[in-house]
């Protein structure tokens, strides 16, 4: 919880993760290339004194883990999002076993989704099912940028996918959280295409479709296929931390959002370890859009900061969110997808 | 004239590559810093050679842009006057290797990733196009709405009611690229190819390319960051 000028913040971080991307793990030069990617990232966007040295970014500790997210960075529920990799790292890079495990030694911190890869076909659907079994899973992730042998990715409009997300269904899985990154075949189309977002989430209504990264660098198309879909949500991984460096443009992003998806349909995520909780948080309830644009975007309410920052995910995820945090916001727009969030006392 | 006033080849190669642009983030790669180094030598027999280093912002920025500007690069390279032979090395690429020999070896793009590829990369050079342009229109336009013109009125507005200025040039530009008229009589607004825009459909039109331009601009600011992380000690050094 996050406590500012009178108003409580429910802190849902959407997208956390516990890698192990450290020399010992690298399977090849593909997977060295991969953490330093993320660490180029890590230090591009974040401030000063919150970028760690390689070696404790390779590979950092469960309690590093735990005071990062909860004893600092305010968060009331965070949400697992597994990253195998397993062509690039030995044990793989962070998997949902390896997320489950530390989750139970925590009970009530961590939301712990699964995945699946539908080039693994049969085999794969079993693998989904003990996967749900074992981790009571609500949502899974895809990782379309995953290598896998000859092949170098996939896309939702793939052969074998919808009989996965079928499976979603029939499992109780409910959210499907997309990674929409550089995805490399098929090589002569746009890697970071969405739009095959857009026929699956028209084909699943009943599931939601969490497009992390806002679809960025595709903001646009991810912004037009959300209004043709009202089962389309963002995820603002990756997007947060442009508020420290590029805050402008951070304005530009959420305003854009908000105005091709409204407030009820983006979500907060820091994207742990590669970005921290605690200054996100800190820097999204101070900011605002600048006085020179909010003729064309308008303002960021409390309420708008509370919706991201936690109620939206925990309408999604059915987490209980405190009275505090609740009372005084107008209710629910009868038109938002999803149940209203379940009131605790 | 004398050799020490004539232009260095290794200027008019950087002019040459100046031409080439990011299709994704529509600037020249040379102001991107994606160009590393130029060197000339001369051959044995006398001709010149010519060797150009290019980087990305990753490892594993999307192969097929890193394909279209490694081979364009070729092209422009080898088109100079006085210049034999090309050498385009990107570096520090997951698929530097296969994009370097397949440029290297003139194969097409199906040529450089069999299996993965199939056709060349002319789509996709179309689908970049086609947002440079939506992005520059709305800069444009963004001047006239600051002259007091209405959106609803756009729809009418020609391309000679835009006053001349960068926003002007680069739209005449990007227009010239996709094949649309750029006459001052021809229609400010047009779709993708080359149609009216129907008034009702204006407003969105523009809406969704202030999108684009936000996405462009944006993506533009993360690659030049994260190429001045993963090199800063280089980002200066070829500056002309």
């Amino acid at each position: 919880m996050y406590r500012k000028d009178g108003e409580s913040y429910f802190i849902v971080d959407s997208h956390v993760h516990f890698w192990d991307g450290s020399p010992a793990n690298q399977a090849n030069r593909y997977g060295k290339g991969f953490i330093e990617c993320f660490y180029d990232y890590h230090r591009n966007l974040s401030p000063a004194q919150w970028q760690w040295p390689p070696e404790k970014f390779g590979k950092y500790t469960e309690d590093d883990l735990m005071h990062d997210l909860f004893t600092a960075g305010y968060v009331d529920k965070a949400i697992f999002q597994p990253t195998c990799l397993n062509d690039f790292f030995v044990n793989g890079f962070n998997t949902t076993e390896q997320d489950g495990a530390v989750a139970e030694h925590h009970p009530g911190r961590f939301i712990v989704n699964g995945t699946f890869d539908p080039r693994e076909g049969e085999a794969g659907l079993e693998k989904l099912e003990a996967l749900a079994q074992r981790w009571h899973l609500q949502g899974v992730k895809l990782y379309t940028a995953e290598w896998k042998g000859d092949s170098k990715g996939w896309k939702l409009s793939d052969p074998w996918v919808y009989r996965y997300l079928d499976k979603c269904e029939q499992l109780g899985i409910r959210i499907v959280h997309v990674h929409k990154g550089p995805t490399i075949y098929p090589l002569n189309r746009d890697a970071f295409d969405v739009a095959d977002v857009d026929d699956a989430a028209g084909a699943f209504p009943n599931l939601t479709f969490v497009i992390e990264h806002v679809g960025l660098p595709r903001l646009e198309d991810f912004c037009w296929i959300a209004t043709q879909e009202p089962n389309v949500y963002g995820g603002l991984a990756v997007a947060m931390p442009f508020i420290h460096s590029r805050p402008r443009y951070f304005a530009q992003i959420i305003g854009e959002l908000l105005y091709w998806l409204d407030e009820n349909r983006i979500t907060f995520a820091s994207d742990y370890a590669i970005w921290q909780p605690k200054w996100l948080v800190e820097s999204f309830v101070d900011f605002q859009i600048p006085a020179d644009m909010q003729a064309e975007y308008g303002t960021l309410t409390p309420e708008i900061k509370k919706k991201i920052l936690g109620l939206n995910a925990a309408r999604l995820y059915d987490i209980e969110v405190p009275a505090e945090v609740i009372a005084g916001l107008s209710p629910e727009p009868a038109a938002a997808p999803g149940p209203v969030p379940k009131v605790s006392a | 004239m004398t050799a020490a006033t004539r232009e260095t080849l290794t200027s008019r190669v950087r002019r040459a590559l100046a031409t080439v642009t990011d299709p994704e983030l529509d600037e020249p790669i040379t102001e991107l810093g994606f160009v590393a180094g130029i060197e000339v030598r001369l051959r044995e027999d006398r001709g010149h050679e010519v060797s150009v280093r290019l980087r990305l912002p990753t490892s594993f920025c999307a192969p097929n842009f890193a394909c279209l500007m490694v081979a364009d690069a070729h092209d422009a390279v080898l088109a100079l006057p006085s210049v034999d032979a090309v050498d385009i090395v990107l570096e520090d690429h997951f698929a530097a290797e296969e994009i370097n020999a397949g440029v290297a070896a003139s194969a097409g793009f199906g040529g450089v990733f069999p299996g993965q590829a199939g056709g060349e990369l002319t789509e996709l050079r179309e689908t970049f196009r086609r947002k440079a342009h939506l992005a520059c229109l709305e800069l444009a336009v963004r001047k006239l709405v600051e002259q007091g013109w209405q959106v609803d009125a756009l729809g009418a507005g020609s391309l000679g009611d835009v006053p001349d200025s960068p926003e002007r040039r680069s739209l005449l530009r990007r227009r010239a690229d996709l094949g649309l008229p750029t006459d001052p009589a021809a229609p400010l607004l047009v779709g993708d190819d080359g149609g009216p825009v129907t008034a009702d459909r204006v407003a969105t039109r523009l809406r969704f390319a202030k999108a684009v331009r936000v996405g462009i601009e944006g993506n533009a600011g993360l690659c030049r960051g994260l190429l001045h992380t993963r090199y800063p000690r280089r980002a200066e050094e070829v500056e002309p």
